[in-house]
C-alpha cells in the first residue's frame, strides 16, 4: 500500500473516525458523506458529521487464520473477526492478546493501538486498531502476592546485575 | 511550583518469561539468576507492539480517567531509547493516535532510562510558565538484552504517561532536581541491536552513586527525611537495586512496597519509575508525601518531591485497568516463542 493512501485513511486507522447522520442518527465506518438510510439521499448531504466510535464491541464472527497474510507469519494462528461495535458499525479487525480457542462469538472487546504491518525493515510502519478481550471480562490468572519479591532477595550474585 | 500531575495511565503487554526459562536456554541457573536481580518474571511484547502502542495505550488511559480534552495538550514528549524509528518522531504518532495534534509542540526524548522523568521536567516548565494548558510526557520501552547476556534476564516492555498542568492536580510537584555526569555505564552505539554495559561498573559509580547524591540533594532542599515520606520510588534495573539504595537512605520496605514493579514485570526502562509512581497513585491516599528518583546510564537522576491533594479521592482511578493488574496478570510463554516475538531468530534476507 502506497504511503499516501495509507496516511489519508490515519483518522479511521488510528482513531476509528467515522461519520453520522444528523437526520436518522445512524453511524457509519468508515465515514460517508450521504446517508444511504434515509430516503432523500440528496438532503443528508452535508448533514453527515464526524463521529468517533468508542473503539468497545462484541466479537459478531470471527476465523482462525493458519496461512497468514503477508506481515503476519510471526502471529499464526491468528483470529481475524467481524467485530459488531457498540455503536452500530461492523468492523474487521484481528483480535490480539488471546489464544485462538478463547475466541468466541459475543465475546467482549475493545480497541487496541497495534502496529498493522512494516514496508520491509527500512520502510514506513503502519499502526491502526486491532481488537482484545476486555480485561474485567476475563478470567483472572493466578494471583501473585507483592510478598514474593521481599522473599526473593537474596545477596548479590557473582554476576553482577546491570542498570539501564 | 503550581504544576502537578493532572491524570496517569500505564501499560505493560501481556506476555511474560522467568529467568528460570531464559537460563534453561543458555545452561546456567536462571532461577538463581532471577533471585540475586529480585525479578520473578519479565513482560514481553506481542510482535505488533513497540513503543510507540505502549505510550499510546497508556495515554489513551490517562486522558479517559483525567477526562482531558485531547485538543488542550500543548506538549508531548515520549521518553524511551527503543524508538521504533531512528528518525520519525514516535511522539507524532502517538499524538495522532489520540486526537491531539495539530496544534501542539512534539518530541522524542532519549537519556537511557530516565528520558520519561526529563520529559516530566520539560513539562512541569511548559506548564509552571504558562505557555501551554497540559504537557504530556511518557515513559516507554521495549528493550533488549543480547541473547545469553544479564540484561536478558531482566529488559522488559512497558510505560506509562503522566499528563502535566495547573488544574485539579492530584499531586504536586513541590520539587524537582537532578543529579548529571558523564559516566560510560550502559550505551548502545548508532546501528547497533544490543546494548553493551560496564558488567559491575554499573552498580557503584553509576547508580548508586547519582540516585543516593539526588535522593539526598532533594530532600536537603525539600527539608525533608526518609520519615517525611508515604512512598517512595527509585529506577529499578532490578528488584534488588533499588531495595539497597533505599535502605541505605533510611527507607522502609513499607514505603517502597508499591514502587517496586520490577520484580512482577522486569525493567521496563524508561517506564520503570514512571510505572512504580502510577502503582504508588493507584493506591496512595490525599496529602501523602511521594519521592521519586529515577536513573538514566549515561549518567542521571531526576527526583521528584511530590504530595498528593484532595483531588485524589475523587479521581476516576477504577477506570482502565490498574498497574496491580499488570503485575498480577499476564500469559507465560517458552524462550522459543519470546524469541520469535523479539526477533531474535534470523529469517533470512528479504
Amino acid at each position: 500500500m502506497s504511503i499516501a493512501r495509507f496516511w489519508r485513511e490515519t483518522p479511521q486507522r488510528y482513531n476509528l473516525g467515522g461519520s453520522k447522520c444528523s437526520d436518522c442518527s445512524i453511524v457509519y465506518f468508515p465515514p460517508r458523506s450521504v446517508c444511504p438510510n434515509c430516503s432523500s439521499h440528496r438532503r443528508s448531504i452535508g448533514r453527515m458529521v464526524p463521529f468517533q466510535l468508542s473503539g468497545d464491541g462484541e466479537v459478531f464472527s470471527y476465523t482462525v487464520v493458519h496461512e497468514a497474510a503477508e506481515g503476519f507469519d510471526m502471529q499464526v494462528p491468528y483470529v481475524l473477526a467481524l467485530v459488531k461495535t457498540v455503536e452500530g458499525p461492523l468492523l474487521t479487525g484481528q483480535i490480539v492478546d488471546v489464544e485462538a480457542d478463547e475466541v468466541r462469538i459475543g465475546l467482549p472487546v475493545r480497541a487496541m493501538f497495534r502496529k498493522l504491518r512494516e514496508e520491509g525493515k527500512a520502510g514506513v510502519i503502519h499502526y491502526g486498531y486491532k481488537f482484545a478481550p476486555r480485561e474485567e471480562d476475563r478470567a483472572p490468572a493466578e494471583p501473585r502476592g507483592q510478598r514474593d519479591a521481599s522473599r526473593a532477595a537474596t545477596p548479590e550474585g557473582r554476576r553482577g546485575p546491570t542498570t539501564a | 511550583m503550581e504544576a502537578g500531575i493532572v491524570s496517569y495511565g500505564a501499560y505493560v503487554p501481556r506476555y511474560r518469561i522467568t529467568p528460570a526459562e531464559i537460563g534453561r536456554v543458555w545452561g546456567i541457573d536462571g532461577a538463581g539468576m532471577g533471585n540475586n536481580l529480585n525479578v520473578l518474571r519479565k513482560s514481553v511484547p506481542s510482535p505488533d507492539e513497540d513503543t510507540i502502542t505502549i505510550s499510546t495505550e497508556a495515554l489513551r488511559l490517562a486522558l479517559a480517567r483525567g477526562g482531558i480534552d485531547p485538543q488542550t495538550i500543548g506538549a508531548l514528549y515520549v521518553g524511551s531509547e527503543s524508538h521504533p524509528y531512528a528518525v520519525k518522531p514516535t511522539a507524532t504518532v502517538v499524538a495522532q493516535a489520540v486526537g491531539a495534534t495539530p496544534f501542539l509542540t512534539a518530541a522524542d526524548f532519549e537519556f537511557a532510562c530516565k528520558a520519561g522523568t526529563a520529559a516530566i521536567q520539560t513539562c512541569l516548565g511548559l506548564v509552571g510558565a504558562g505557555m501551554i494548558r497540559y504537557g504530556v510526557a511518557i515513559g516507554s520501552d521495549t528493550s533488549q538484552g543480547a541473547p545469553g547476556d544479564a540484561l536478558e534476564y531482566s529488559a522488559s516492555a512497558g510505560g506509562a504517561a503522566f499528563v502535566l498542568g495547573r488544574e485539579h492536580v492530584i499531586a504536586q510537584v513541590h520539587h524537582t532536581l537532578s543529579y548529571t555526569t558523564d559516566t560510560p555505564d550502559f550505551w548502545r552505539r548508532e546501528g547497533q541491536r544490543y546494548p553493551s554495559h560496564g558488567g559491575r561498573f554499573t552498580g557503584e559509580p553509576a547508580y548508586f552513586r547519582h540516585v543516593t547524591e539526588c535522593a539526598q540533594k532533594i530532600m536537603e532542599v525539600a527539608g525533608t527525611e526518609a520519615k517525611s515520606y508515604a512512598h517512595v520510588v527509585f529506577h529499578q534495573p532490578n528488584g534488588k537495586f533499588p531495595q539497597r539504595v533505599g535502605k541505605t537512605l533510611g527507607f522502609s520496605e513499607a514505603q517502597m512496597r508499591y514502587g517496586l514493579v520490577t520484580p512482577y514485570i522486569g525493567n521496563t526502562y524508561s517506564g520503570a519509575a514512571l510505572i512504580g509512581l502510577a502503582n504508588v497513585l493507584d493506591h496512595a491516599g490525599p496529602n501523602e508525601r511521594i519521592l521519586v528518583v529515577g536513573y538514566g546510564s549515561g549518567a542521571g537522576s531526576d527526583a521528584f518531591d511530590l504530595v498528593t491533594t484532595d483531588e485524589l479521592v475523587t479521581f476516576p482511578r477504577t477506570i482502565g485497568r490498574p498497574v496491580q493488574q499488570f503485575l498480577d496478570r499476564g500469559q507465560e510463554i517458552p524462550y522459543s516463542i519470546y524469541a520469535k516475538f523479539r526477533g531474535k531468530i534470523h529469517m533470512g534476507e528479504n
